[in-house]
């Protein structure tokens, strides 16, 4: 310990003005619905890429107040198959370049993200991986124990513990970022562009005629579109039973927590499916750190605590030094689990009403990706080729994408 | 930690139980007839209302069987539970 | 209490065992105890307890505390702390402590030992119930303690009932559902005499109760004007009990700010320790109440419609030096000298708990607070939580008086995040209208103490800004735990070696004491390898497989899942399991079978034995078992109550020690005498019962390498016996154990697969080349979505095999395959195919490889690329069987 009071980093001020609370118009050319990350980026690049500005945002809640303001901030690419590659891949482009794009301080940091494996088959898993990123140019590495090490000091790569530390994937121009930040700074940017940004808007209903979608019914009233996009993360059912139809999508919680502010002794991300643990340390030092969903379908946005402390005993074990740190906060989002642990992008059986939903826990790290392919899909009519896979269609024919990670271990 | 009432052995914790989604799904009788999309909403497809809803679980580390339950997926309570094959006694809303 | 020495910011300093650590350094004159995160202003103490906002601490000695209030250390001999700004430190050294976990079920918890809380306790422990009471404090009493005042006996009386539990230094810190909470006990901290090490220095408690009574109490606030952050600026209750209680005599004079009768108690408590109190400044226009006449009896002058605008430090010490009051838009103020500004913002009951479950607080205006509303099924509160704030006080809604923009800048509002009211104006102007967007702009509630103080004060703010009631701008809400808890302490005993259960076979001890690597399986320990001294796994695989080919090798099968299926309808219920048809197996044989999902993906697979008409002996993967065990049984609960069948796991009944090669016969021969071991009387798939080595077993033909094998089934404690036998007998035929490693090479020789190697629960029996094991007589799970426009496809993925042109070279499993004309290609590059197992092979001389492949089986001869490790090797695409191609050696 340095003799030195340590000192936290403090984060630059917000902007003097971010948006302006909007009472919705009669009508708009299009309605996004859902004010989280994914819907704001939606907004945005209708805007700024699609010249679409007479369209609004309608948010339940406050802006940004679901998963946004409730997930671990990892961003990263390196998934297994050419569709997920394809979007998050794309996703994370977007991300190197978006501070700049949107003109918001968004604290993202290139930290890497190291994906442990602990036994034969996880490492054999593992690998699969890394060559798949390869040969599809995502940056990815294998690192030995040693290379953990290296790159992440604080890792218990001993024999001794339970699951030991066989090797790692690791994903350098991976990273974090801020959440409300980024969900502020698309707000802002598509608020300057002239969208609507409306809080506290429910939506109770959907405006269908002949197939084809009117507008939405909320607790402002009426509000008439020629094209409606849902957004809605945790609500995604909810919406669509609205509509008329049915999504494969399980809502779970999803719980995360944070320590106190720390001085810095990780400053790279490291998640073990295995022992079900992520954790990173935050730019003003908090360990913030998530866990497996728990089992059962909630939109009460919390879990058991049984949950939390199996997890607490995963890091412990791997990161010792740990030890002493202190659990300061926890919370619950809900997460849209699919069956295939990929997201649904693109029509719907509604001419004119997109869906964009089901990003399980791989929601914050998609956001700009995600709001791209979305713009793009309602503004032409038709899904983009980075979401094309992402169809609704997938579990009729069966054509999944199964993102479900280690797919089991058996002899 | 949840309290889930199995109809057999009573009120335990949730660590005893694995979850089972939405109650009453039958296997499609009919399934080389049925379409590709009935036969995917057997597959994949589930209820998940925000409010009560009747789920399965399975008493795995206790007496093993299966059972369904009312439960309420906004504030975690639970309504009646009853055996498979039980008529499913009404909605606790 | 005894004197003890303790060190803070490395100077000596005296203290009494057991006050806090806040206590003991006020006592010793310490006001300026450290400077803010970001501002570098000078804090120093306001508060008691876990609300405390800026005394924090680092503690080196002990086991240790990264980051906590100062007000909440117990000062012990010996006790080593230093002050932080804002961030603590994880010392690289490991804790030695113990911690455990108690679980209890219980008809009531009450959280709170005060008096509501011992009154609530007494009630439900007269009518009977097992009551658990938790306090934080290290004695009951909550409010009284820190006036000094005893717990009148009757209440006290309660603690000693039989079915009472009382717990103090214990923090209820999480509320679940169902009546479900997680309290932490400190058990050790606080003793002065050395403590033994078996006592767990932190104890997790889960209580479940029929009913929660939460007798929380309340945290004072502070008032939000210029400088209200100066040491010497404190909360009026912990000033005065510091003061009264503790006998803290460093402050000469104080003037109490108030908007409610509590600025008149403490006045009375301050003036009664001798402080000269020069001024009860309070906002309200009157006051009345015997706290307020014991006031005007002392001689302390009132000032009404006042309150404080701003203050001033002492030149060198940092610390107040007086107190601007005025009225409250702000004019008129002048100054009032006193090294003590005590401050009564009002009561904020502690609803925390019960915000954790959802409970939404509702705003009391005639408090000035937000309280519980009425009980709910399980959860009720009692005392100042409840809103019975126990008097005739009607305290003001206020939380500071107007400021002008540079005092705003100096006016704290969470003093640990160093957020004022600057800030809050500057949010609401930029738009955000919600408590949780003021927090997270201005970062107030985020700090340690999570709002405790700080919290009604920011939606009183942004309220009065934006002329709602705070109740209109968000609910008043928490996240758990309560305080902090170390991580240590929620992870248990549960670490090294029992993090999770290690499963081991019986035959477990003797391959370790051949040295053999284990690999963990799931749960389970399985010897990877058994190197002849110090030779390396390729060498050691190579050497197994030879001796396994050549002569025979004996491998603990143990690990592998067992389900004892019995019932009349046990066929029927496994041809409606397996994609391949089991009714017609005949007794005592075996057949290999495959399961899918519903999707019409594989997803285990194993040999099932019939063992009588109505009984039969699956086996699955080892990894599989309770899966597959789940899945037999929910197929059987709810969809099919009419079959008659029953399942029992049996795996760790069992262990099974294969003896595999062709001199496997010989082998068994010796170690079963009676048996027939003729390829007539014993063929493949073939079960017999015999002795071996003395021990009924059930020998089994199975083969999982191509090679003439059996297996030796015997009840489980005779698994070493078995293979000890097995070793000594064996030793003329060059027996050879072997493991995992050289299990896989030998199967993938012959081309079978592993489930979850070479799948990945995206593959059809069809994919895997193994149409023959799909019945076309009968229906199965998953039958249905072979003819799904996808997976019916032509030209999908399929198993074949890859020859590296190189015989030298071992591809990389999970290495990915792309066509032989984008070799050149640089990536981006399109794939068509991924390795999933590769070895060396002894019998084959080179090396070989297994993958997917798009339309494989059409491409058999075909030559592909292989980009790995910087370069491009070419592979032939054959048919994924490669060795004994006609099944010449599996009789030996």
């Amino acid at each position: 310990m340095a003799n030195k009071r340590l000192r936290t980093v403090e984060l630059p001020e917000h902007p003097d003005f971010l948006w302006t609370q909007k009472s919705p118009k009669k009508s708009y050319d299009a309605i996004i619905v859902g004010g989280g990350g994914h819907g704001l980026a939606t907004a945005y690049y209708l805007a700024k890429l699609h010249g679409m500005t007479n369209i609004a945002v309608l948010e339940k809640g406050w802006l940004g107040g679901g998963n946004m303001a409730r997930n671990t901030t990892i961003i990263r690419s390196n998934y297994l198959w050419d569709e997920s590659e394809g979007i998050y891949e794309h996703s994370l482009k977007l991300w190197e370049g978006l501070q700049e794009d949107v003109g918001y301080e968004m604290f993202f940091s290139q930290r890497g993200v190291m994906t442990l494996a602990h036994s034969v088959s996880d490492v054999r898993t593992k690998m699969r991986n890394y060559y798949a990123n390869g040969v599809a140019d995502i940056d990815s590495e294998w690192l030995t124990p040693a290379e953990v090490k290296k790159i992440a000091p604080v890792v218990n790569i001993s024999d001794d513990i339970r699951y030991p530390v066989m090797g790692a994937t690791y994903q350098p121009r991976a990273g974090i970022a801020k959440h409300d930040w980024v969900a502020w700074g698309y707000a802002k940017a598509a608020g300057d562009m002239g969208v609507d940004i409306i809080q506290n808007c429910e939506v109770t209903g959907m405006i269908i005629q002949d197939g084809k979608i009117q507008g939405v019914q909320t607790n402002q009233g009426d509000i008439l579109a020629e094209k409606v996009a849902l957004v809605g993360a945790g609500h995604s059912s909810v919406l669509a039973e609205m509509a008329g139809f049915q999504i494969p999508i399980q809502s779970r919680p999803l719980q995360a927590l944070v320590s106190e502010l720390l001085e810095q002794v990780l400053d790279t991300v490291i998640m073990s499916g295995m022992v079900h643990v992520y954790v990173s340390q935050a730019h003003k030092g908090e360990l913030v750190m998530g866990a497996g969903t728990d089992a059962y379908n909630s939109y009460a946005q919390r879990g058991g605590f049984h949950v939390i402390e199996h997890q607490l005993s995963a890091a412990v074990e791997l990161f010792p030094i740990f030890e002493r740190a202190h659990l300061l906060r926890t919370w619950g989002g809900i997460v849209d689990t699919t069956p295939d642990a990929s997201p649904i992008v693109g029509l719907t059986p509604v001419e004119n009403l997109y869906l964009n939903c089901g990003w399980g826990t791989g929601g914050f790290k998609g956001t700009p990706g995600s709001g791209w392919v979305m713009a793009h899909t309602v503004a032409t009519g038709q899904p983009h080729e980075l979401n094309k896979g992402f169809n609704l269609n997938r579990f009729k024919t069966g054509h999944l994408i199964d993102e479900h990670g280690a797919a089991g271990v058996a002899h | 930690m949840l309290n889930i009432p199995c109809p057999w052995c009573g009120p335990r914790d949730e660590t005893e139980f694995h979850y089972g989604q939405e109650a009453g799904v039958a296997y499609p009788e009919n399934r080389d007839e049925i379409s590709d999309e009935l036969w995917a909403k057997f597959v994949f497809y589930r209820a998940n209302p925000k409010g009560w809803h009747a789920e399965r679980w399975v008493h795995s580390a206790g007496c093993r069987r299966w059972f369904n339950v009312w439960r309420n997926t906004i504030n975690h309570e639970f309504g009646e539970s009853y055996k498979p094959f039980e008529p499913q006694p009404k909605s606790p809303a | 209490m005894s004197k003890v020495t303790f060190k803070f910011d490395g100077k000596k300093y005296k203290g009494k065992a057991g006050e806090s650590l806040a206590t003991a350094l006020l006592r010793n004159e310490v006001l300026h105890f450290t400077d803010s995160a970001y501002r570098d202003r000078p804090r120093g103490v306001i508060g008691l307890g876990h609300e405390e906002p800026n005394a924090l601490v680092y503690v080196d000695s002990g086991a240790g505390e990264p980051m906590i209030p100062a007000t909440v250390v117990p000062v012990v001999e010996g006790l080593v702390a230093r002050s932080l700004s804002g961030a603590g430190y994880l010392p690289d050294t490991r804790d030695h402590s113990r911690y455990d976990k108690k679980y209890k079920h219980v008809d009531v918890v009450v959280v709170g030992a005060g008096i509501a809380g011992l009154k609530a306790a007494l009630e439900n422990a007269k009518v009977g119930k097992d009551v658990v009471i938790c306090d934080e404090q290290d004695r009951p009493g909550g409010h009284l303690v820190h006036l000094g005042q005893e717990v009148p006996a009757e209440l006290l009386a309660v603690l000693n009932l039989p079915n009472v539990t009382y717990l103090p230094r214990t923090i209820v810190n999480g509320l679940y559902d169902q009546g479900y909470s997680v309290a932490i006990e400190r058990r050790t901290d606080h003793e002065t005499s050395k403590v033994s090490k078996q006592k767990a220095r932190i104890r997790t408690w889960h209580f479940r109760a029929q009913q929660t009574i939460l007798a929380t109490g309340a945290y004072q606030r502070h008032l939000v004007f210029a400088n209200n952050d100066l040491p010497g600026i404190m909360l009026s209750h912990s000033a005065a009990t510091y003061v009264a209680r503790d006998g803290v005599d460093v402050f000469k004079s104080a003037v109490v700010i108030t908007v409610d009768n509590q600025g008149y108690r403490d006045a009375i408590r301050l003036h009664n320790a001798g402080v000269q109190v020069n001024a009860v400044v309070d906002c309200r226009q009157s006051a009345s109440g015997p706290a307020v006449d014991a006031v005007r009896a002392a001689g302390i002058e009132i000032l009404f419609g006042k309150t404080a605008i701003d203050a001033c430090a002492k030149k060198k010490k940092g610390t107040v030096k007086c107190v601007n009051v005025g009225n409250l838009d702000g004019t008129e103020s002048a100054c009032i000298d006193a090294d003590l500004v005590a401050v009564s913002g009002g009561w904020t009951p502690t609803v925390h708990l019960a915000t954790y479950i959802g409970v939404k607080p509702k705003w009391a205006p005639e408090l000035a607070a937000f309280v519980l509303p009425a009980a709910t099924k399980w959860l009720s509160s009692v005392g100042m939580v409840a809103g019975d704030f126990g008097g005739d006080d009607s305290p003001a809604i206020f939380f500071g008086p107007a400021q002008t923009e540079e005092q705003a800048l100096s006016a704290y509002v969470d003093f640990q995040r160093d957020a004022t009211l600057r800030d809050v104006r500057r949010a609401i102007k930029a738009g955000m209208q919600s408590i949780e967007h003021v927090k997270r702009y201005t970062a107030i509630g985020t700090a340690h103490d999570q709002g405790k103080t700080s919290g009604t004060i920011t939606m009183g703010l942004i309220g009065a800004a934006l002329g709602k009631a705070p109740d209109e701008i968000g609910s008043l809400t928490f996240r758990s735990p309560f305080v902090g808890i170390p991580f240590a302490a929620l992870a248990g005993r549960e670490r090294g070696q029992v993090a999770d259960p290690v499963r081991r076979t019986p035959i477990h001890a003797l391959h370790e004491g051949a040295k053999a690597p284990m690999e963990d399986v799931g749960q389970w320990k399985r010897p990877w390898y058994f190197p002849n001294g110090k030779e390396k796994l390729h060498d050691a695989v190579l050497r197994e497989c030879a001796a396994v080919r050549e002569g025979v090798g004996v491998m603990d099968a143990s690990t592998l899942g067992k389900i004892d299926i019995q019932g009349p309808d046990a066929a029927e219920f496994l041809d409606r399991i397996y994609t391949n048809m089991f009714s017609s197996l005949k007794v005592g044989a075996s057949r290999y079978g495959f399961m899918c999902g519903v999707d019409g993906m594989v997803f285990d697979d194993g040999v099932t034995t019939r063992l009588g008409e109505n009984h039969f002996l699956m086996t699955t993967t080892t990894g599989g078992a309770a899966k597959v065990l789940d899945w037999l049984e929910e197929w059987l609960y709810t969809e099919w109550p009419d079959l008659k069948v029953y399942c029992t796991s049996v795996t760790e009944h069992i262990s099974t020690v294969a003896i595999v090669g062709p001199k496997s016969r010989n082998l068994i021969a010796k170690l079963s005498p009676t048996l027939d071991v003729s390829n007539e009387a014993f063929g493949f798939m073939e079960n017999k019962y015999a002795d071996v080595a003395g021990i009924p077993a059930r020998i089994a033909r199975i083969s999982f390498s191509g090679e003439l094998a059996y297996e030796i089934n015997v009840e489980a404690w005779y698994g070493a016996h078995i293979w000890e036998s097995v070793m000594r007998e064996g030793k003329e035929f060059g027996i050879t154990p072997y493991g995992t490693e050289t299990m896989h090479v030998l199967r993938a020789e012959k081309g079978y697969v592993i489930l979850g190697q070479d799948t990945d629960g995206t593959q059809t029996p069809m994919d895997l080349g193994m149409d023959w094991i799909v019945s076309k007589k009968k229906d199965f799970i998953g039958k249905r979505s072979f003819t799904r426009s996808d997976t019916a496809r032509a030209g999908r993925h399929q198993l074949v095999g890859f020859m590296p042109v190189d015989g030298q070279v071992v591809i990389p499993e999970g290495a990915y395959v792309i066509n032989a004309a984008d070799a050149a290609k640089p990536a981006p590059v399109a794939h068509t195919g991924y390795v999933t197992s590769s070895y060396m092979s002894a019998a084959l001389g080179r090396s070989f490889a297994m993958g997917m492949l798009a339309n494989g089986a059409a491409r058999h001869g075909e030559q592909v690329a292989i980009p790995f490790g910087g370069k491009v090797i070419m592979a032939q695409v054959t048919e994924p069987l490669f060795f004994d191609k006609e099944n010449t050696r599996r009789d030996g």
